[in-house]
């Protein structure tokens, strides 16, 4: 049923401020949605004499940009930046079981419920699909705006090699390994963080961090409920609706139909979260009234403050990540200065302690430097994002407030006037 | 705005649908004879500028008659003493008469109407309602202590109609003496065809709280459910021509002391029997096979049963609403909190004072939210179960009907085998046994007439019921939904109001 879906995409907004740079500039033009795998169109312009051409495009898929992503991470020189957080993996497992939950129901409902459900869950599935491919795109953006990432041989691999990337998924005994990496890193990252910074600066920075990602993981988790209860809300209104109108047919030709429709096309069209344009073309409410009414787009403003928050809660992670990164180096260096002094007291291997002094010296001031402006930039484009975000979020609102009352106000003077 | 074409469009066409309604039948009042008392009322119809409808010859007419009829009656108190008990027949006597000689006319005429047009919902007569009574019931007060505690309620009735000996006046009323009038309306009226409006369910569990004297959020919810249902439920009866003026109306409305109605208790002896009644009931029903002679009442039945059918569930989807309503207030309550806690953390000022206004305004979001909690279940959730509750009397009455026909067809078919006995009789040389059985045949055909006259009487009732039921529908429904879209124009105002506030907060981050 659901086998292939394909959208195609203008430049969007995304939900981060990003300087668009003309020497580079990525997007996602098409987006092909097979059975279990998505396939994203990145597409590229530039005027970097890097590339064999000035624009170009090339098919992947998810697992190469979570290759691409650990390729950073595992990378010792880009310790000191923020790595883009990746990507979450495309998740139409929920809407793939209701789809065929509905196939298998078919023969037990009318033909009209069917339709509608069926439409609803594409609708879903197409919110989804949408999400997912913002995710993905502001991911290359990111990497793209950032002055060190954005040259990596990797990531123009990726960009250009217009075959199959090889890039296989993780197999199990790897999921594991990475699963001990993660309980040894966050065990290692209480260690360090327990260390008091010498520098003001990033002191405040770790506390405030900390704070805040657990605030912000808090906020999400509740946007999220307070969104689950809007659908339910809104789906209850459907059926109402639903049932307002085969009652009002029951009384065909009566004044009670008419009310009924007009109540009917009400709650229609203040369900948020939904397009219910089809809906409504089943009942035989004047066409041009129909016109008026914006089809609302499924991610609609509860959904963009949740998605703002869900990335931050995953970029906040990210910082996170780099002072982690900068406290380890901080650790080894002073472990590095004590075993140097070490040595010199005992005047053995004193070269090599040397030696790895320095390097630790070395690692640990390049992480320092890139990582405060790094934290810096962070602030700035949290705050410009919130800022964009807060400003639609009201926008729209308003906007659908306004709209609604209008269509209350006109509804009214016509039930009232005709007494 | 540009959207002068939003105006009435649907309104349009079914204006077109109900003067195409109209045009059909031009005069059929004029038409068939006037005779005696009926004559008065006739100029009334006939001089109703907006043409002759279907419902202004059921209403006023009614209405101007038994207004003679109550008018002698209460000036009888002995009369009025006699209505008072629960007997079924007595009660309705001194109604009859004028309806019967009525009843030719309107079911002449009606029985044109019915074959000129399906029978179509027609707008509101202008200035029809000569009614003018309004009652109140409020102020809930506990009386007494413990398990013997009960609610007492103001009923607060304001009229200038001249069946009442003042204007303005008040009485107090518990719960079982509302039920107490129902039962005795129920019992006199039920099953000659009237829809008597159905009382609010008893809830042993809610009362049980307020008598232990909880006074907690849910059982002032309770109480105040109660109340608002009551004050419907009497606005409904006396929204009724006939039990308007009935005596028992009167004076539960009107007396001060009123005997308590004990046969109303859920547990009592009478309780029980009534339950065993309805099983019976419900029984019998099945077993009935009416000869459905009149197409009218087939198809409102069958029309009623689809009603019912979508009224529960919608009920119950309406229920649903209110509790995702109410959840969804305390998750935007949560989120709200959350919000300002983010605020807080947050180091850039302007953003941090952004995000305590979200929080704020999410926090006014929620106390909206829980409004419109309440909207939505007292506007609909409860008229709905009105309804639900009313068709449930409309299936009872029409049920009545298929009652009175099985009686009448018994004593058709008693009579049957008593003239064959009879005529076996003629035969034998049993003198007195024949005289007997004459006797008897004479009695019979006596019950089969009343039986008939019974069970056309029923069916003219029920045809006049149902067509003032469904306009009192339309009126409820009116209302109900215009107070509703009201409740939701003010919500959407706040929404405005509380975004407008935040939107120079938003864009003042820097």
């Amino acid at each position: 049923m659901m086998g292939y879906l394909s959208v195609s995409l203008q430049p969007r907004a995304v939900n981060v401020d990003l300087q668009t740079d003309a020497t580079l500039q990525v997007d996602i033009s098409d987006a092909l949605s097979e059975r279990d795998k998505v396939k994203f169109t990145v597409h590229t312009k530039s005027t970097l004499p890097n590339f064999k051409q000035s624009e170009f495009s090339v098919v992947r898929q998810h697992e190469e940009f979570i290759w691409l992503h650990d390729s950073f991470v595992e990378n010792e020189d880009y310790a000191g930046y923020i790595i883009p957080p990746a990507p979450p993996r495309p998740d139409f497992d929920a809407s793939r079981e209701k789809l065929q939950k509905l196939g298998e129901g078919e023969g037990s409902m009318t033909k009209e419920e069917f339709t509608k459900m069926k439409q609803e869950l594409e609708a879903e599935y197409l919110a989804i699909f949408k999400k997912t491919v913002a995710m993905h795109e502001v991911f290359l953006c990111r990497v793209a705006a950032h002055p060190v990432l954005r040259k990596d041989l990797n990531f123009h691999v990726f960009l250009e090699y217009n075959q199959d990337l090889s890039v296989r998924g993780k197999n199990k005994k790897e999921k594991l390994e990475d699963f001990f990496k993660n309980v040894v890193k966050s065990a290692d990252g209480v260690l360090v963080a327990g260390v008091k910074d010498v520098d003001d600066f990033f002191e405040h920075e770790k506390t405030f961090l900390l704070e805040y990602h657990n605030r912000v993981k808090d906020a999400s988790a509740k946007s999220d409920r307070m969104i689950r209860s809007h659908k339910n809300a809104a789906d209850d209104i459907n059926r109402i609706a639903s049932f307002f109108l085969k009652v009002s047919e029951l009384f065909e030709k009566t004044r009670v139909s008419t009310l009924l429709r007009w109540l009917c096309f009400v709650l229609f069209h203040l369900i948020p979260a939904q397009v219910k344009v089809e809906q409504l073309l089943m009942t035989d409410v004047s066409s041009h009234l129909l016109q008026k009414i914006e089809a609302r787009v499924a991610a609609d403003e509860d959904l963009k403050l949740a998605d703002l928050l869900k990335y931050y809660l995953r970029e906040s992670q990210a910082a996170k990540d780099l002072l982690y990164r900068r406290g380890r180096a901080l650790v080894d260096y002073e472990n590095a200065n004590k075993a140097l002094d070490k040595a010199r007291a005992k005047n053995r291997d004193v070269l090599q302690a040397e030696t790895s002094q320095q390097l630790c010296c070395h690692k640990f001031e390049k992480i320092s430097e890139s990582a405060k402006q790094e934290l810096i930039d962070f602030k700035t484009r949290r705050v410009a994002a919130f800022r964009k975000n807060l400003v639609e979020l009201a926008e729209l609102e308003l906007k659908h407030a306004k709209g609604n009352l209008q269509l209350l106000q006109s509804c009214l003077s016509v039930l009232k006037g005709d007494t | 705005m540009a959207d002068t074409a939003r105006d009435p469009p649907p309104e349009q066409t079914d204006f077109q649908e109900l003067e195409d309604g109209e045009d059909l039948f031009p005069e059929p009042a004029a038409a068939p004879e006037q005779s005696g008392p009926a004559s008065l009322p006739a100029e009334d119809v006939s001089t109703n500028s907006n043409g002759p409808k279907q419902d202004s010859l059921f209403d006023d007419d009614p209405e101007d008659l038994f207004a003679e009829a109550t008018e002698e009656v209460s000036l009888d108190s002995p009369e009025r003493d006699v209505l008072l008990s629960d007997g079924p027949s007595p009660a309705i006597t001194p109604i009859t008469p004028p309806t019967s000689v009525i009843t030719p006319r309107i079911g002449h005429a009606h029985d044109d109407m019915f074959t000129h047009s399906s029978f179509d919902e027609i707008e509101e007569e202008e200035g029809g309602d000569s009614f003018d009574i309004h009652i109140a019931v409020s102020d809930p007060e506990k009386v007494g202590d413990g398990m013997n505690a009960y609610m007492a309620y103001k009923v607060t009735t304001k009229t200038s109609l001249s069946v009442f000996k003042q204007g303005e006046f008040s009485v107090k009323r518990r719960f079982s003496d509302f039920l107490g009038l129902h039962s005795k309306l129920a019992s006199k009226y039920l099953h000659v065809g009237y829809i008597v409006p159905p009382a609010p369910e008893k809830s042993i569990v809610g009362m049980t709280k307020v008598k232990v004297g909880k006074e907690d959020q849910s059982s002032n919810e309770f109480v105040e459910k109660r109340r608002s249902a009551l004050e419907r439920y009497l606005m409904r009866t006396v929204k009724h021509p006939v039990l308007l003026k009935d005596p028992d109306v009167l004076q539960f409305l009107e007396s001060s002391e009123l005997p308590r109605a004990v046969s109303t208790q859920a547990l009592s002896s009478a309780g029980l029997l009534r339950m065993v009644n309805k099983a019976a009931d419900a029984v019998n029903k099945m077993t009935i096979k009416m000869n459905e002679s009149d197409a009218w009442f087939e198809e409102k039945q069958q029309q009623f049963e689809n009603l019912d059918i979508q009224l529960r569930k919608l009920h119950a989807s309406v229920e649903s609403l209110v509790c995702h309503r109410k959840e969804l207030s305390v998750n935007t309550a949560l989120f709200a909190k959350s919000a300002a806690m983010l605020g807080n953390s947050e180091d850039h000022t302007a953003l941090s004072r952004a995000l305590s206004q979200l929080a704020e305004v999410e926090e006014k979001i929620d106390q909206l939210h829980q409004d419109q909690a309440n909207a939505d279940f007292y506007l609909f959730s409860e008229l709905l179960g009105d309804y639900v509750r009313l068709i449930t009397a409309v299936k009872g009455v029409f049920d009545h009907r298929m009652k009175t026909w099985q009686k009448w067809q018994d004593s058709q078919m008693l009579l049957q085998k008593k003239r064959e006995a009879e005529a076996k009789l003629q035969f034998t040389n049993k003198p007195d046994k024949l005289q007997q059985a004459k006797d008897e045949i004479k009695e019979l055909e006596g019950k089969v007439q009343q039986g008939e006259r019974d069970f056309e009487q029923i069916s003219k009732t029920i045809r006049k019921e149902v067509s003032r039921f469904e306009k009192e529908r339309v009126k409820d429904f009116k209302s109900v939904i215009i107070k509703y879209l009201e409740s939701l124009v003010q919500t959407q105002q706040q929404l405005i109001k509380y975004w407008e506030a935040f939107l120079p907060e938003a864009k003042a981050i820097s």
